[in-house]
């Protein structure tokens, strides 16, 4: 996967879990929690997911890899280079 | 000891209700439903057992959550959010300014957790049972406080909320809980009554049908039918019915409207088996709230019955009426399972509710689906098929459950 489609990934994931909010507007290098809703409920649904889709595991220190919509790719990118998108 | 002559001030009054049913998502519908006859039982699947009845609401979710709200918490929770929010409009409280300290939540259940320890497992499965695929929401969601803790994070109240569990009896349970509480003062307003979400849960349905009590009929609206010869067993429902109760004085100095006084109350249990009733405790039940009333048997316009449409259970219940009614012409017999199924957690609140229009438009609905009565079911006072037009000023509400619990609410007219 290209780092576009990892975060192609992610906002679908997002999408399933703010279903209200509009995620058109997401800035890749503002924190995801000041543009929504989002409480450590919801970063455990992001790992949960990747785990479930991917099989991607994300050792809880590296949690605060998840702040931004490009930390989160960044950090996803060298696990996720050799994955097919589903 | 009793609670008959109780100061004024201890007096607890109905002043709002909400609730959803399958035949109806508020009092108006409800009514409208018993006293035209019509069931609210439709066909239904579910994972395993397949194609069976159920009685399944259809209240507007979003009217009071956003639909990040409905992927986290249950569907007993929802229910428990939409009869919370339309009882505390019902009652007319000035909700911002009420003190939400003094805002207690008292929710009957018969079961809570099953649902979603099911789909957890079921989701599992597609992981070879790999617990590192088990959801962190599973806890919060199994909780047996979630219905009660949902309500209270929906609304912002921050008195005490906890579930009761209570099997079928549970409806009532949270009634006599919410009037307990306000006359501690623990509460000055008490959200009361009782939800479920059990249709979602394909073991109860496996469950009863595995005791030979699942109602099996080739018309859904027929299957429930209690009294009846042909009467097979229970239709799982979902529902629920939550009551804005407050003490009389509070009531009457902000001018509230008034539904009827929590006039005598009573729980006990049979000590005698897990599934079978007990006709004896169920009349101790009856004649104990009786008492705490200071009412006669004579004096009870309309018994809403628990008749559940099993073989054995409607007689055992009619044995305990005809034990505690035998005397009484004055009296009537109804029952809202035949409508809309065994609402289980929420039928004793449910079935309460939608007997107390009677004060005003002086009817009691009937008990449907009766072609033929059994003669061990048969009661001067029973309402057959159609409503019948009758003064009504005291209703009694039986709810009994599993393990032998009993649960007996009396609401009179103010």
């Amino acid at each position: 996967m290209t780092p576009e489609e990892i975060k192609e990934v992610v906002l679908d994931i997002l999408e399933g879990i703010a279903p209200d909010e509009d995620l058109s507007g997401i800035v890749d290098d503002v924190p995801l929690r000041e543009q929504l809703e989002l409480d450590s409920m919801d970063f455990l649904d992001i790992v949960m997911e990747l785990r479930k889709r991917y099989r991607v595991q994300i050792p809880e220190d590296d949690y605060v890899e998840l702040a931004t919509m490009q930390s989160t790719v960044n950090y996803l990118t060298p696990l996720m280079k050799d994955l097919q998108k589903a | 000891m009793m609670i008959a002559g109780l100061p004024k001030r201890e007096r607890v009054v109905i002043t709002g209700i909400g609730l959803a049913s399958p035949n109806g998502n508020n009092l108006g519908e409800f009514r409208e439903s018993l006293l035209a006859g019509r069931s609210g039982v439709t066909p239904y699947e579910i994972r395993y057992v397949g194609k069976t009845v159920a009685g399944v609401c259809t209240f507007d979710e979003l009217k009071y959550q956003k639909r990040k709200d409905l992927r986290r918490g249950t569907r007993a929770g929802s229910v428990g959010i939409y009869c919370a929010n339309e009882a505390i409009a019902d009652a007319g409280l000035d909700w911002p300014n009420v003190d939400r300290s003094m805002v207690g939540i008292y929710i009957g259940v018969t079961e809570h957790g099953n649902v979603e320890t099911e789909n957890e497992i079921f989701e599992l499965k597609g992981y070879d049972y790999d617990t590192k695929f088990w959801s962190h929401h599973h806890n919060p969601r199994t909780v047996a406080n979630n219905p009660a803790g949902e309500i209270s994070l929906n609304l912002g109240i921050t008195g005490p909320h906890y579930s009761i569990g209570a099997a079928c009896a549970a409806g009532n349970a949270g009634i006599i809980q919410g009037t307990q509480m306000l006359r501690l003062g623990e509460c000055d307003v008490a959200l009361a009554g009782g939800v479920s979400e059990s249709i979602h849960t394909f073991g109860i349905f496996a469950s009863f049908k595995s005791q030979g009590a699942l109602a099996e009929h080739d018309d859904p609206t027929r299957a429930s039918r209690p009294f009846d010869t042909a009467r097979n067993g229970i239709v799982v429902a979902e529902g629920g019915c939550i009551y804005v109760l407050e003490r009389y004085e509070d009531a009457r100095r902000r001018g509230a409207k008034i539904y009827g006084e929590i006039a005598g109350y009573a729980m006990n249990s049979d000590a005698s088996d897990f599934v079978l009733p007990n006709p004896q405790r169920q009349a101790e039940c009856m004649q104990l709230a009786l008492r705490r009333a200071e009412l006669n048997a004579d004096e009870v316009d309309v018994v809403s019955t628990h008749a559940t449409g099993t073989a054995s259970g409607d007689i055992q219940e009619c044995d305990a009426l005809r034990r505690v009614f035998g005397g009484s012409h004055r009296v009537r017999f109804n029952n809202s399972k035949s409508f809309i199924g065994h609402t289980m957690g929420a039928a004793g609140a449910l079935e309460l509710a939608g007997n107390l229009p009677a004060f005003d438009d002086r009817a009691c609905h009937a008990t449907i689906n009766v072609d033929s009565l059994d003669p061990e079911c048969a009661m001067e006072g029973l309402v057959v098929n159609e409503a019948r037009q009758q003064q009504v000023d005291v209703i009694l509400n039986n709810s009994f459950g599993m393990l032998g619990i009993n649960s007996v609410v009396i609401v009179k007219r103010v």
